[in-house]
């Protein structure tokens, strides 16, 4: 059975950026595992622009990133096995993948770090009811189907929900042709940037219908149209409200789910709040040697966080490997610290401290669970405030960053750290 | 010329094309739709029940408890998955015993053997998901699960292979005498056949109808279902029925022979014989309904709503006879629950009235009743995984991550006999689609895959329905080239972004 | 003639600032609402000059894949969008493609290039030329 210090499982920008960090640190023997046929992940298909904003301080579309680190893992000589589906991983590090060439083949890992990605929510885990015609689609499978097979889904489209997917494909739909009847949201608010709604939907003269949603979808064998009804100030369908529109498409963006059915088969905890694995400052799982970074992990807006974050997990692997003791996963500076999600807040990654981990800083990622205005982020430990961090506005659509200097916590024991959101006054 | 025309490609036609392939017979099984198994067949619980629930002296019990036994060998010649995991009819409260004590005696009357009553304690220890209000059980060990879609393709497949001649996009639209023998036509062209043997389902009577004066009539009752993730599946070890009313057996919760847990039906008599669309109403119905069974169910975890039609006779027991106007024409008509538990002895039953008309039916000596073995790739022991990969690498590549198909699987659905044509086609033979990301992401690939493997544009493979295109044309509205003629519609696109 | 009175959303950074910009005519506007001089620049612009990048696909041909991303390499303006899509839904590439190879220069007169915005092999190179080999052999 071959083994390797380190496998990477999925070769989007998460893996690809952690292969790197884990190579630049000095682990010789990598592997990256990919099912698609190339590098790039879902960057192959998101072409638009507004990548790397932070990262490379160019603005960049998903293709022009995924190529700058497909090139740097050329240059840094890191093998790759495309077409290639991991099957199973145990907690003992032992990876069972199938490919065309080789079979399926079991080799094993000094570590492994999960970069599977999220897959979308599709319209029977969000029950819109009615018939079951052909054209409807989630909006990554629509945007696949356009940018990378070359094919059009339709004609006439509506399209539930706002999320920045939803509204790219508006745009990209309308370039190509299509009508975009209207983009609907069930909250009185867009789930995605407004400059993304001014871009694609303002620019294009496409209707942001909020407080409304599809009740039902209409056509025996090809979409013929949907119900569209308002929603009350639970998001909830008003009875009565109901109107039809004729479409011929039905495009969903409802939402993004990680995909860890791999990380489950190794025993690897979930975070119910996020979907995606627990993990600590090293982004290590419960599982020693497991780590994981990017959209198995928590939903990103901004692929440069995805590549922060898989750095750090590259550089933790890289430590474990190397048997460098921080991300041992053994005890280092007291016990470990659960950060958890308090008042106002989804979730914050990462959900455990287990020691500082030699850097200078640690940020902590969260998602607040409603729209606020003035506000700050508290980062609380045993009733004192370790850090606060003021807000203008803050929308469950877009992660916020708080940054934790060293001086602050490092010398935390025991207890929770608590991080909330607050209203502020004036 | 066909000696038998079948009208209806569901789990009974299919079954009786099978039977009837075992003779110097020549047989032709028509359908209406793009695909067999494309009505109430693909739409229902997929049990194979016991037979208390039927009334004594009916048709319905009779045919369920000589149809259940059937199935394993059946199963193991077509190689269809059956798991006979038993079912309760649980009582939720002590009125609710007396029906399970009457149900009790029923399948006692009806000849079901091995039916006991089991109480409280060792219910909830073989189930301990139901709800606490659960007083006593009828268990019945020999019901079980089954893929009813599954059954009848392989039940065409190997009719097809038996030389059955099946005809696609075929619906009926007049039957007419012609000369001793019966000609049938549809829009698509005629057949003329010395019998017929009516299984349209939802549409028996207006087949009937058009060769004889009604004698019954079809109400279409619609129930609703859900499907549930995988991850959902073990919360039940049993088929769970909760008491039959008049409305029939049930919002009942099973898992499903894959693994998933179904939720459903409800019953509903509707008009339109169409009519399959799902209500935010009724599901509701079927999740407050299936709450009484279990608090446990993990709504959360739904992938995907259905609804299906049931053929209810005004009889309200199966009408499986020769049709006194019409010599040579059977109805096999109002075939509801336990209609597919039934079906293996429908079928026979059906042989021997032929013949009963035609006379001995002499045997052919090369039917093979055993379907080539379905490739069920992720099951195989890792050698031979790795043997058919080296004999062809197509098995190397995953297509279908949630289910874990790989393509050598897909492509074999294709090109057996009665093979995928359609994206519904291979999911429903191999299961693409079916799991927690709905198609979203091998439906891309499975097209392409189709297209492929039968030399169609990719804008030529459809969902389900010829009507059912998924692709309008390629983008750009300067790719001539790639667009077969008459598929999409470069002015339309034009005018959309001018306009 | 009445003035100018509109509100923009600013989208330059992901903070998408309301501006309002009003004034009798074009050489006398004002600006508020926004956070940053970069939005009082944009916001000024989509009045006199509205500018958008284009981002869409061309065909391509003998490659790994049937079309290829591509954007305009400066922004054009905003009522060119249609037409240049027109001119670039008649493009045809050929495989392999450079990333950053010019496909149309200065398309319709704006000053900007089209080009590719990643690299795409011929087929049967399989996948990027950056794919390591040795592991995708027999």
């Amino acid at each position: 059975m071959d083994s390797y210090d380190i496998v990477v499982i999925g070769g989007g920008p998460a893996g690809m950026a952690a292969a790197v960090a884990a190579r630049e640190e000095g682990v010789e023997k990598i592997l990256l595992i990919e099912r698609d046929r190339e590098l790039g992940g879902i960057l192959q298909q998101c072409i638009h622009n507004g990548f790397g904003l932070h990262h490379f301080k160019e603005d960049l579309t998903g293709p022009e990133f995924s190529e700058r680190y497909i090139r740097r893992m050329e240059e840094l000589e890191i093998p790759c096995k495309l077409d290639t589906t991991v099957l199973e991983i145990t907690a003992g590090r032992e990876i069972l993948y199938i490919n065309a060439r080789e079979g399926v083949t079991k080799i094993s890992a000094g570590a492994i770090i999960l970069a599977m990605g999220c897959r979308e929510r599709s319209r029977g885990a969000v029950n819109i009811p009615g018939s079951r015609p052909a054209g409807v689609f989630t909006a990554g499978t629509a945007q696949r189907l356009i940018n990378m097979e070359g094919y059009m889904v339709g004609r006439r489209i509506m399209m539930l929900g706002t999320g920045d997917i939803g509204l790219i494909m508006a745009r990209r739909l309308t370039l190509e042709g299509a009508k975009v009847i209207a983009v609907l949201a069930r909250k009185p608010y867009p789930g995605g940037l407004m400059r993304n709604v001014a871009q694609c939907l303002y620019d294009y003269d496409i209707p942001l219908m909020l407080r409304h949603t599809i009740v039902a979808i209409q056509g025996k064998d090809r979409v013929t149209g949907v119900l569209v009804a308002d929603t009350d100030e639970n998001s909830r369908p008003i009875p009565g409200s109901e109107r039809l529109y004729e479409c011929d498409t039905v495009i969903l963006s409802v939402g993004l789910i990680p995909e860890n059915e791999l990380s489950l088969s190794a025993g690897v905890q979930l975070d119910p709040h996020t979907g995606g694995p627990v993990v600590d400052e090293f982004r290590q799982t419960s599982v020693a040697g497991i780590f994981a970074c990017g959209n198995v992990v928590h939903v990103h807006d901004l692929v440069d966080f995805v590549v922060e974050e898989s750095e750090i997990a590259g550089r933790g692997a890289a430590g474990f490997v190397l048997g460098r003791g921080e991300a041992e996963g053994a005890e280092t500076s007291g016990t470990p610290i659960d950060l958890l999600p308090g008042e106002g807040l989804k979730y914050v990654v990462p959900q455990r401290m287990r020691g500082f981990n030699g850097e200078e800083r640690l940020d902590l990622f969260l998602r607040v669970s409603r729209v606020y205005g003035r506000s700050a982020i508290e980062v609380r430990h045993d009733g004192d405030t370790v850090k606060r961090l003021k807000r203008l506005r803050m929308n469950p659509g877009e992660m916020e960053r708080v940054r934790l200097n060293r001086s602050a916590i490092e010398k935390l024991t025991g207890s929770n750290l608590i991080v909330e959101a607050v209203e502020v006054d004036g | 010329m066909s000696e038998v025309a079948i009208i209806g490609a569901g789990i009974i036609g299919t079954l009786i094309a099978r039977e009837l392939s075992r003779f110097k017979l020549e047989v032709a099984l028509l359908e209406s739709s793009n695909d067999v198994a494309n009505g109430s067949t693909k739409a229902n619980s997929g049990i194979i029940h016991a037979g208390y629930d039927a009334e004594p002296g009916s048709a319905k019990a009779r045919f369920n408890v000589l149809g259940n036994p059937l199935f394993d060998r059946l199963c193991e010649q077509l190689d269809v998955r059956l798991n006979r995991i038993g079912s309760l009819v649980v009582a939720f409260s002590p009125s609710e015993r007396r029906t399970v004590e009457q149900l009790y005696n029923r399948g006692i009357h009806n000849g079901v053997g091995d039916l006991q009553i089991i109480e409280r304690e060792q219910l909830l220890s073989i189930e301990p998901n139901l709800d606490e209000s659960a007083q006593c059980a009828l268990l019945a060990p020999q019901a079980g699960i089954i893929d009813p879609w599954e059954i009848a393709v392989a039940a065409a497949e190997n009719a097809a292979d038996n030389g059955v001649e099946i005809r696609l996009n075929f619906p009926v639209q007049a039957i007419e005498r012609d000369n001793g023998c019966y000609r049938i036509t549809s829009p698509n062209g005629q057949i003329r056949a010395q019998q017929v043997i009516n299984c349209a389902g939802v549409f028996a009577d207006r087949i009937h109808q058009m060769v004889a004066p009604p004698t019954f009539t079809i109400t279409p009752r619609k129930g609703q279902y859900f499907v549930l993730d995988k991850t959902a599946g073990a919360l039940v070890n049993h088929v769970i029925f909760q008491c039959p009313t008049e409305l029939g057996k049930g919002v009942l919760v099973t898992r499903s022979v894959h693994g998933n847990l179904l939720v459903g039906p409800d019953s509903v008599e509707i008009e339109d014989r169409e009519d399959l669309a799902t209500t935010q109403d009724r599901l509701e119905f079927v999740r407050r309904s299936a709450g009484k069974v279990s608090k446990n169910i993990p709504f959360s975890q739904v992938i995907r709503s259905f609804s299906g039609l049931r053929a209810t006779p005004n009889t309200k027991d199966f009408i499986i006879e020769e049709c006194g106007e019409a010599p040579g024409f059977i109805d096999v008509a109002g075939i509801e629950s336990p209609g597919l538990t039934a079906a293996p002895a429908i079928a026979h039953y059906v042989r021997d009235l032929l013949s009963r008309t035609r006379g001995a039916l002499e045997e052919r000596g090369d039917f093979n009743p055993d379907r080539r073995p379905a490739i069920r790739f992720m099951d195989l022991p890792e050698q031979r995984k790795n043997e058919l990969i080296r004999k062809d690498p197509r098995f190397g590549r995953i297509i279908c991550r949630c289910e874990s198909v790989t393509e050598g699987e897909i492509v074999d659905a294709i090109h057996r006999n009665v093979g995928a044509t359609t994206l519904d086609g291979v999911k429903k033979r191999v299961r693409p689609g079916m799991g927690r990301c709905q198609g979203g992401f091998c439906g891309p690939q499975v097209l392409e895959i189709l297209a492929r493997e039968l030399k169609k544009n990719p804008t030529e493979i459809v969902k389900n329905e010829v009507d059912s295109y998924i692709l309008t044309g390629p983008t750009k509205c300067g790719g001539e080239k790639d667009r077969p003629e008459g598929i999409g519609s470069m002015v339309e696109q034009k005018a959309a972004y001018h306009g | 003639m009445s003035g100018i009175d509109r509100e923009i959303i600013c989208i330059v950074c992901p903070t998408g600032c309301r501006i309002q910009v009003s004034g009798p005519d074009t050489e006398h506007l004002e600006v508020s609402g926004n956070e940053c001089k970069r939005g009082e620049e944009y916001a000024l612009k989509e009045i006199t000059d509205p500018r958008r990048t284009l981002i869409t696909t061309v065909q391509i041909d003998h490659g790994t894949l049937r079309r290829l991303p591509v954007r305009t390499n400066r922004e054009i303006p905003k009522q060119s969008i249609f037409p240049c899509m027109e001119v670039i839904n008649r493009v045809r590439v050929e495989a392999p493609v450079e990333v950053g190879q010019v496909l149309v220069a200065d398309i319709l007169g704006t000053g900007a290039d089209v080009v590719a915005t990643r690299s795409m092999a011929r087929d049967g190179a399989g996948g990027l030329p950056t794919a390591d080999t040795r592991s995708r052999a027999g």
